[in-house]
């Protein structure tokens, strides 16, 4: 293929572009009311578009690392939703600010830890103006790498007696780690640290990145900014690992582990560091749900929430990053948007009541899309194969037209196909460097486009 | 070799053969590998018995013997697939494996030499810890990583000996190495001549580059003893023949050992050195192959005079 021969050096600088545009792209989309007051309803900041893209930026994060252990390293872990309620609690216990905590643990009469990395910056920082948004980013950061620590950590334990475990009985072990993790947090006696059953609220959230005057008016919104920055930069670390040597000996285990094993990889050891490193950014990912929801409760990381992750994966494709972040903005918009309409009652003008419209129906029409995707597309939006942004900008008349399908792409059947037209030209993820490093992001921004459009 | 070499089955089934009194070394050879009374049982089934081979460095030595007679549990036990019940593999002369009966393997163990290595420090490496140490091997029935190119699979092999660890290999801190191996990689395509598929996914290649391919990847682990299981399965005679120099050529190019298990005979007898035939799990003959394809048990049992006839039947 023509992209191939470019070096690489040009092709990581176009991914740094297309990162950095896809940024600049969500900054001017949530800003955009502010400049223009008279913007379509769907650009006002309480539209469901943005709730759309915060959350398909936080899902994507864990789909991804979901891709990573299932279709990279052929694990078959049912753990994403436990891992991520480590790193919502990590994140949350750590940022709630010490002036809250007595309100947040009123039945536990206050926190087991008295302070916050917030406060703790704070005290360097200074609490006021400039140096209080420093210590805030500087805590929300400090506590998001630690929220992936305490999950990577918790992986690693568990994965010494599970990871000799095979396929089913893997995941059997792993759904059984996340429920017991689940009943453990709402335990009573762990309340000083973990609120018991109770909600943790009251720390940074999305909304505390944007920028306010000093009325406390809006000036720059970035609540929807900082999900795709981190989700990005988390993302991004992923793929340089699959496509790292590393990522090469995840492939060949999934593959064939005998041989693997046989060419001097070692499993244990790779498939730790892979469990470690994907339950690290499930962490971050679980950190930046609780930003999303602006609380931290057990009850949230429920195995359907896995179950929903792990639908995203097979409809994105096992083994396709950027087909994992397509499906993730597809699923959520169709969930959380497109499909809502569904579940009110709609009487028309000539009287005729639509019939089966009710609460809940929503989930029957949405089940049924998926029943249809996983029948006729079995490999999925992408299979394996990897969106390639050369291929985007510089491939010939075959290549554009499929851009320009991607790009115009409306409702999620016509996505889906269009997604499916464009996949024959795209380049299979060959080895010849950081080909995927770039995709991602094209990606992303393809599924933002879906949603501009919209 | 010379003729000198008599074959001894008595003294070798009693497992009081001295390694140095005949074998292929010669006395003083120095040994690439060494398996000394390794017994491997499966619940009741002893598929390896009492076996106890010489690999000479440099040498290519062959392992033949009917269908399920243990050789590929003979190889599986060599590359830490398998422990074996009872015995010792030393290998370039350190001690690589060593294990006795223990436990529940102890009451049902029927092999001999039980007591020979019992209480002596176990060694059970697994498999990439053996490949580290310098072995490499194919498989019989092909075991190419389906997913990846021709280049990936070599360049996926090439990562036991990487210098770097993972956070170096996700934040490109060390791209000399990785260049370098990129490099090695085309290299060794370029020597094996698979060099214009090298794009192709390895499992779309034809039968024969897909077994040359399997061997580039295991040089590609920078082997000093190469284990080929059955390397001729499915070829035509003039693969075969094209397989002999291949391997012939290797042997001189990466001054490797060769150990391989063959049903091909035309094949063995052409490029061996000296010839282990095994059957039931035991050792039946050894020789250089003059010596092996007159000797009467062999005949008997593998070349099989009776089965010499029910395939000219079939014909």
């Amino acid at each position: 293929m023509k992209q191939s021969n470019t070096t690489g050096i040009s092709r990581k600088l176009s991914a740094m572009i297309s990162i950095g545009v896809l940024l600049l792209l969500v900054i001017l989309l949530e800003n955009l009311s502010t400049f223009f007051p008279g913007v379509p309803q769907v650009l006002q900041p309480t539209s469901p578009l943005f709730t759309v893209l915060k959350k398909g930026a936080v899902y994507s994060l864990v789909a991804v690392t979901m891709n990573l252990l299932n279709g990279f390293t052929g694990l078959f872990s049912l753990g994403q939703a436990g891992f991520m309620l480590l790193g919502a609690y990590t994140y949350a216990i750590l940022t709630v600010p010490a002036a809250m905590k007595e309100q947040v643990y009123y039945l536990f009469g206050g926190c087991a830890f008295e302070s916050s990395l917030v406060d703790l910056f704070g005290a360097v920082f200074g609490t006021s103006g400039p140096g209080r948004a420093v210590a805030m980013i500087l805590g929300v950061i400090l506590a998001l790498i630690l929220a992936g620590c305490v999950a990577g950590f918790f992986a690693f334990l568990i994965g010494l007696p599970v990871l000799r475990l095979k396929s089913d009985y893997l995941a059997i072990a792993t759904l059984g780690f996340a429920e017991i993790l689940r009943a453990i947090f709402q335990w009573q006696k762990l309340g000083p640290v973990t609120n018991g059953a109770n909600m943790i609220k009251g720390f940074p959230t999305f909304s505390s990145f944007n920028i306010t005057d000093g009325s406390g008016r809006v000036i720059l919104r970035l609540s929807t900014f900082i999900p795709f920055l981190v989700s990005s930069i988390c993302i991004l670390l992923i793929v340089l690992l699959i496509n790292s040597s590393y990522g090469r000996a995840f492939k060949s285990i999934r593959d064939d582990e005998i041989a693997s094993e046989a060419m001097g990889i070692s499993l244990s050891k790779h498939k730790m560091i892979s469990f470690v490193i994907s339950s690290f950014f499930a962490g971050i990912g679980g950190g930046l749900f609780a930003m999303y929801v602006a609380n931290a409760q057990a009850k949230a990381f429920t195995s359907t929430m896995t179950y929903e992750i792990l639908l995203i994966v097979v409809v994105g494709g096992i083994g396709s990053v950027s087909g994992s972040v397509i499906a993730t903005f597809l699923y959520v918009a169709c969930s959380e948007w497109w499909l809502r309409f569904l579940d009110s009652e709609i009487v028309l003008k000539s009287g005729f009541k639509v019939p089966l419209l009710r609460n809940g129906f929503r989930m029957v029409v949405f089940s049924i899309v998926i029943m249809v995707i996983v029948l006729f597309f079995s490999q999925g939006i992408m299979g394996d194969r990897e969106i390639n942004i050369g291929a985007l900008f510089s491939g010939g008349s075959r290549r554009k037209k499929a851009a320009a399908a991607a790009g115009s792409a409306g409702t999620v059947d016509i996505s889906v196909s269009a997604a499916d037209k464009t996949a024959p030209a795209k380049e299979i993820s060959a080895g010849e460097g950081g080909s995927a490093d770039e995709n991602l992001k094209e990606t992303v921004n393809d599924a933002a486009q879906d949603e501009v459009k919209k | 070799m010379s003729t000198d070499s008599v074959i001894n089955t008595q003294n070798q089934t009693a497992g009081a053969a001295d390694p140095g009194s005949h074998g292929p070394s010669r006395g003083n050879e120095p040994l690439a590998l060494h398996l000394e009374n390794v017994t491997m049982q499966f619940g009741g089934v002893v598929s390896v018995n009492n076996l106890s081979l010489d690999v000479p460095q440099g040498k290519i030595i062959a392992l033949i013997g009917p269908n399920g007679a243990g050789k590929t549990t003979a190889f599986n036990c060599i590359t830490g697939v398998y422990q074996p019940t009872n015995g010792l593999i030393e290998f370039m002369g350190q001690p690589m494996v060593r294990t006795y009966p223990r436990g529940k393997d102890a009451k049902i163990y029927k092999g001999q030499n039980r007591e020979k290595y019992a209480g002596q420090h176990v060694l059970t490496p697994t498999p990439d810890q053996i490949t580290q140490l310098g072995i490499a091997r194919t498989f019989q029935n092909i075991r190419l990583w389906k997913s990846m190119t021709v280049f990936e699979n070599v360049l996926t092999a090439k990562h036991m000996r990487a210098k770097q660890n993972v956070f170096s290999a996700i934040l490109r801190m060390n791209l000399a190495e990785e260049k370098r191996m990129r490099e090695e990689t085309m290299d060794l395509l370029r020597e094996q001549g698979l060099e214009t598929v090298k794009d192709e996914l390895a499992t779309s290649l034809p039968y024969g580059l897909q077994r040359r391919l399997e061997i580039a990847r295991a040089l590609a682990t920078n082997p000093k003893l190469l284990l080929l299981d059955e390397p001729a399965a499915g070829m035509n005679p003039q693969e075969t023949l094209e397989l002999a120099d291949f391997v012939q050529e290797i042997r001189e190019k990466y001054g490797l050992t060769v150990f391989l298990i063959e049903h091909h005979m035309d094949l063995v007898m052409n490029i061996s050195d000296y010839i282990y035939v095994i059957d039931f799990g035991s050792e039946i003959a050894q020789g250089v192959p003059e010596t092996v394809q007159s000797d009467r048990r062999v005949i008997e049992a593998y070349l099989g005079i009776s089965e010499d006839q029910e395939d000219k039947s079939n014909t």
